[in-house]
């Protein structure tokens, strides 16, 4: 089977924080202890909505020393797929439900002198870990939190108790904008900073931390991808000798799972490279959606990453 | 001839490029000897006006043709050592978008890349340009002692007098090159020094 090993856990606690971020916290069905995890890592939770299974991604938020419960954030998405509405309205206390292992895509690097966070949103989930595991070990470490409004400003409050020097918030209505460039200048020798935030967000942070000379090791990033719903398309799988159509509300790599083909994936996301997929034939144009391949390899059409991507077209044809 | 290429080597041994100007808040060049003919072709008014110029002239004529680029600092010094003391202050004083340049003998650039590492800049993100001397930083591995400026191969540790075979294994911690006995098994059976490139 692929993906990372799997977790039986029950729901044990669900708090709606807002008008669109509810918490939800999970235990080990078994009694047990969870693994730890290091901060930034998230767990592929899976949802079982009638017919269709989604595996989506979440960071883990939770102390990333206590094994007792894991704890994530969803921001419910009305225009998505389905499953941040199906955690929200369908999930319960006491549900049974399957994640995965942490897996981290997102980590801090140990060797920086200061860490400098940047979030957008409901991209502070990473950094709640992150702190946390800081903390611990007296890590210097400073937050610049852009949110939409006082009322949609997720764990602000919390962090505005707790690390009231480092904690920076923004709020889009107040016409509050990170003065990034300053904010770059004035770091000292050795800070690395870390983006999670909307599509614009991290391309501005990276742009303009690139321009500033920063090096490229000293900047990270992780961008909440979720499969976005399309037109339905066939593509026949070479190796399974299968053909399969990829429904408007399913991503290919769950329509190939749904075919009993055990294709391999980790983030679900976009971004880990796990699920690459050679492209053997194809007669039309790719959706890609990855931040995995580069400019030049979706240019090819001979690669496509089936967490995130898309085809519109006549045949596609996968070497899987 | 101050350019040389060097042989192809264990994966150890330090791979030297040439110094291109990048984008940055500031720029932080360090050479010895020949390196000054790198800073020379990589320099443009722009880095200059803030650039901070390190320079050890181990006897070559440059430092008039140097400071003619117009740094916004530049110091120049009897040796490495004396020059440690400003490296650390410079970095130590540092903010992010500082742009490392290294250029001169490989063990003058090992040894600013560890400061320069130490201080929290990626070793990546440091560029280097080997020019003028071959000769090497050599660590004796029985004795621990450093001999600077090691040409010929065996040479004579100068801490305890041990014929040492110049290896390419290379210690980026040390920022030198590891000096083995040679006559270890045989006493007195050396052969004859020749230059390491020879």
């Amino acid at each position: 089977m692929s993906g990372a090993e799997k977790i039986a856990v029950t729901v044990t606690d669900i708090v709606p924080l807002n008008d669109l971020v509810t918490r939800f916290e999970f235990k080990r069905t078994d009694g047990g202890l969870l693994p730890t995890f290091s901060g930034g890592a998230h767990t592929v939770v899976e949802m079982h909505d009638g017919e269709s299974t989604r595996l989506n991604p979440y960071s883990l938020m939770s102390d990333p020393m206590d094994q007792t419960a894991y704890t994530i954030s969803v921001r419910r998405d009305d225009q998505g797929r389905g499953g941040s509405l199906y955690m929200h309205t369908k999930v319960a206390v006491g549900d049974e439900m399957v994640i995965s292992y942490p897996v981290n895509l997102f980590s801090l690097d140990l060797r920086a002198k200061k860490h400098l966070f940047l979030a957008g949103g409901i991209g502070i989930t990473p950094f709640l870990a992150q702190i946390k595991q800081l903390e611990r070990f007296n890590g210097h470490w400073e937050l610049h939190y852009a949110c939409r409004t006082e009322s949609l400003g997720s764990y602000v409050d919390e962090l505005t108790e707790h690390h009231p020097n480092e904690t920076h918030i923004y709020y889009d209505d107040q016409k509050q904008t990170i003065n990034l460039v300053n904010l770059l200048e004035g770091q000292p020798l050795g800070t690395h900073v870390y983006v999670c935030g909307p599509k614009g967000m991290i391309e501005w942070v990276r742009q303009t931390a690139a321009a500033e000379g920063w090096p490229r090791e000293a900047i990270h990033y992780e961008e909440f991808l979720a499969p976005q719903p399309g037109k339905p398309f066939e593509v026949k799988l070479a190796v399974s000798n299968k053909v399969i159509s990829v429904g408007e509300n399913e991503s290919l790599l769950e329509a190939m799972e749904r075919a009993g083909v055990d294709a391999p994936y980790l983030c679900r996301g976009g971004a880990c490279g796990q699920c690459e997929t050679n492209v053997i034939d194809y007669s039309g144009n790719f959706i890609h959606r990855d931040h995995w391949l580069d400019d030049e390899e979706h240019a090819s059409g001979q690669k496509i990453m089936p967490c995130v991507s898309r085809f519109e077209g006549k045949t596609l044809v996968l070497d899987r | 001839m101050t350019k040389f290429t060097f042989p192809q080597s264990i994966k150890s041994r330090p791979i030297y490029g040439t110094l291109e100007a990048r984008e940055g808040a500031a720029h932080l060049l360090v050479a010895d000897a020949h390196g000054a003919e790198a800073i020379l072709d990589v320099a443009t008014p722009e880095m200059m006006a803030k650039a901070h110029i390190i320079y050890i002239p181990k006897g070559q004529e440059f430092e008039d043709r140097l400071r003619a680029l117009k740094p916004a600092s530049f110091y120049s010094g009897p040796s490495y050592s004396a020059a440690e003391p400003r490296l650390h202050k410079t970095l130590a004083d540092a903010r992010m978008g500082l742009q490392v340049y290294l250029t001169g003998t490989e063990g003058l650039m090992g040894q600013a890349m560890n400061a320069a590492m130490a201080a929290g800049i990626p070793h990546t993100a440091i560029q280097t340009e080997h020019r003028g001397s071959v000769a090497r930083r050599m660590q004796c591995v029985h004795c621990k002692g450093i001999t600077e400026d090691v040409e010929t191969d065996p040479f004579v540790c100068s801490h305890c007098g041990l014929n040492l075979f110049v290896r390419d294994h290379y210690s980026r911690r040390l920022a030198a090159y590891q000096g083995v006995c040679i006559d270890a098994e045989d006493p007195g059976n050396v052969p004859e020094s020749k230059g390491i490139y020879e």
